[in-house]
């Protein structure tokens, strides 16, 4: 058997593992044997707490965990790809940025304008989070690509994207400076990021969305190849390098806005999956890569959720922190790694 | 048996932008020919490059017409084209976790359908490619582990796997060592002749050049290209013409250039061969021009393996090197001439 299938059966099976650990682990212990039951539908009255559980709350997380990690992580590395750049991230073009300034225009507005603290307003108020994020992504999403038609150059569009990040961050700043502390408060802990906060029905939105999105992107695999040569070559072999790289941007853009949308901006997961894929299975090819990070970022993100969740901590820890000190070392290693082997 | 594949018709290249038209070269009217290898030559900055990239429709052209086979470059679709010619450029690929033959393999591109999978058709135009480069034993090699030369060579397989009638390269002998420059201008050479294809090069190495080319052409802000094999352009005076500057010196007689040396000594140098050839060429660099004709008071002379030095009042000194002669001649003021 091939070593990459291998690697393709071992994710697999991590994921497994890793979808019912986040079923069973938490503050309150369910036995996998019993969360085997709860999933094929046993009913036994004794059991209707864990029920609860499970339907309600874990396996949503779980659910949400698994398409943002995956969805994240083809994002990243379509991004790298376009850009050639192994910095490159679903945040650097500042479609994060984007989505954080929508929410947080509507967070702090509602509450000083508004004079109605968007928190307390229940569902209303998560799809209204939901709405503005994706409004701002896309507003953020629109400008970039328009500018990609125009100039040549990927360092130019990369420089850009960053610098809106700044602008947003910066106009996020001044939103916060005069709002009241309730809404700066639930505006920081959208910004921590979660799994956990999408909820009933907006969950199976998110899934259904994602599902839908994350096949599509594959659609990109030859384009994506192509782009490896950079622009000269890739035209050279025929393709529009321009409708490409809208393409790519786009499906990469939509991904994001969409996952920030449900879950806040999650970061390191997007820039790290890329490089971890292309490490371990020791290929640039897309036709590999794509589902490999697809795999790895879903796996990845069930570890950081059962990180965050680890029986111990009360409630759950900020999901951002735990991508991070996960997702940072993993970079780290892969470029010592590098370093390494191009010694030999 | 050659027939024409690209023709330019009072061609100009250049960039338009917002500030207007600059034309790099215009009134360009010549044929490339298939089965051979077509060399550009011309000083940095002249628009090497500039037309290479035009002729492979990176950038429009400013005016007149370019036939590839006999139909206008811009009717061709990126699809037809891509089939017609292919590129190897001077940009460094940073692609890591590639293998070569992922890399020539991405030559067929314009063959394979939607996801890019290869067919046995492709797996076998690869295999051909990377056999007429001779790089079998780097096919598994990553490509960022490649040295220049070698990731060159991957490149022009990756080319030959596009299967185009046509390939143009710009400035594949560049950042290469001179055996390496050789080698690759000898297999460019004979990739022309075994697939019979149009391939078009522009390169600074002029001696190589034109050695192997079987066309060049001269690039330069006087006139309008010239185009014309290396002998014919020799004979005709361009090729002295263009590089007409101080210290360089074309020699008709082996139809190459080299340095100029002044001189301001002469002195009597007898004998013949290899030998003779040496000492004349070593104290050429040192000013002083020797031959058989100079009347001069003293003489050098090749005696077999040694070289003797007489004086006119009779004194004789024996050298059994050039750098000995060297350092009696050019060092010891007593044979000042």
């Amino acid at each position: 058997m091939n070593r990459n299938t291998i690697y393709f059966l071992l994710i697999t099976a991590a994921i497994l593992f890793l979808v019912m650990l986040n079923l069973a682990l938490g503050t309150i212990h369910i036995p996998f044997r019993d969360v085997w039951g709860i999933l094929l539908g046993r009913n036994d009255a004794s059991q209707l707490i864990w029920e609860n559980i499970v339907w309600k709350s874990r396996f949503p997380q779980t659910v949400t965990a698994l398409v943002a990690g995956a969805g994240l992580s083809i994002s990243g590395l379509q991004m790298q790809t376009v850009f050639r750049n192994p910095l490159a991230g679903p945040s650097e073009l500042g479609v994060s940025s984007g989505a954080s300034l929508g929410v947080a225009t509507i967070i702090l507005l509602s509450g000083t304008i508004g004079g109605a603290a968007l928190s307390r307003m229940g569902f209303v108020g998560e799809v209204a989070i939901t709405v503005s994020a994706i409004v701002g992504a896309m507003a953020v999403m629109a400008i970039i690509l328009t500018i990609s038609q125009r100039v040549r150059g990927n360092v130019v569009l990369l420089i850009l994207g960053v610098m809106i990040g700044y602008i947003a961050t910066a106009i996020i700043g001044v939103l916060k400076f005069f709002s009241n502390d309730e809404d700066v408060r639930s505006y920081v802990i959208w910004g921590l990021g979660s799994f956990s906060k999408v909820s009933g029905n907006q969950v199976y939105t998110f899934v259904v969305a994602m599902v839908v999105l994350i096949p599509l992107s594959f659609l990109l695999i030859k384009t994506l190849n192509l782009m490896l040569l950079g622009d000269n070559y890739a035209r050279n072999l025929g393709l529009n390098v321009k409708r490409a790289r809208f393409a790519v941007i786009a499906c990469s853009c939509v991904l994001t806005a969409i996952v920030t949308a449900y879950c806040g901006p999650i970061v390191f997961l997007g820039l790290a999956v890329p490089h971890l894929c292309r490490t371990l299975f020791t290929t640039s090819n897309h036709i590999v890569l794509m589902p490999a990070v697809t795999l790895t970022g879903a796996a990845l993100a069930l570890f950081c959720n059962l990180v965050a969740r680890m029986p111990g901590f009360e409630g759950a820890l900020p999901i951002n922190s735990v991508t991070a000190l996960i997702g940072a070392p993993i970079v780290i290693s892969v470029l010592f790694g590098k370093r390494r082997s191009e010694l030999n | 048996m050659q027939k024409n594949t690209i023709e330019l018709r009072d061609l100009a290249i250049g960039y338009r932008n917002r500030q207007g038209v600059r034309t790099v070269a215009q009134g360009i009217s010549a044929h490339i020919f298939s089965g051979e290898l077509t060399c550009l030559l011309g000083a940095n900055g002249i628009g090497k490059s500039t037309l290479l990239r035009t002729l492979s429709a990176f950038q429009p052209k400013l005016s007149g017409q370019i036939f590839i086979q006999g139909t206008e470059i811009a009717s061709y679709s990126e699809q037809s084209l891509a089939t017609l010619v292919s590129v190897v450029l001077t940009e460094k690929l940073d692609i890591r976790n590639m293998s070569v033959r992922e890399l020539v393999a991405l030559g067929r591109s314009p063959y394979t359908g939607f996801w890019g999978k290869l067919m046995p058709d492709d797996q076998a135009a690869i295999d051909r490619a990377i056999a007429l480069v001779r790089i079998e034993g780097l096919a598994h090699r990553m490509v960022h582990t490649l040295s220049d030369g070698e990731r060159q060579k991957a490149m022009i397989a990756k080319a030959l796997a596009q299967d185009t009638p046509i390939i143009f390269l710009d400035e594949p002998t560049a950042f290469l060592d001179f055996p390496s420059k050789v080698e690759m201008m000898q297999l460019l050479h004979r990739l022309s002749r075994a697939t019979h294809k149009t391939i078009f090069l522009s390169t600074h190495d002029l001696e190589l050049a034109l050695q192997i080319a079987d066309k060049i052409w001269l690039m330069d802000d006087r006139a309008p290209i010239r185009v014309g094999t290396p002998e014919d352009l020799s004979l005709n005076g361009d090729l002295s013409g263009f590089f007409a500057r101080k210290g360089i010196l074309f020699d008709r007689e082996t139809g190459l250039f080299r340095v100029e040396n002044d001189f301001d000594r002469q002195v009597r140098l007898v004998g013949h061969g290899q030998r003779y050839a040496m000492i004349r060429k070593a104290l050429l660099r040192n000013r002083i021009f020797a031959a058989r004709g100079i009347d001069s008071p003293i003489c050098v002379e090749v005696v077999d393996n040694r070289i003797r030095i007489s004086h006119c009042e009779g004194s004789l000194v024996w050298c059994d090197s050039i750098e000995e002669l060297l350092g009696e001649l050019v060092h010891n003021k007593l044979y000042h001439v």
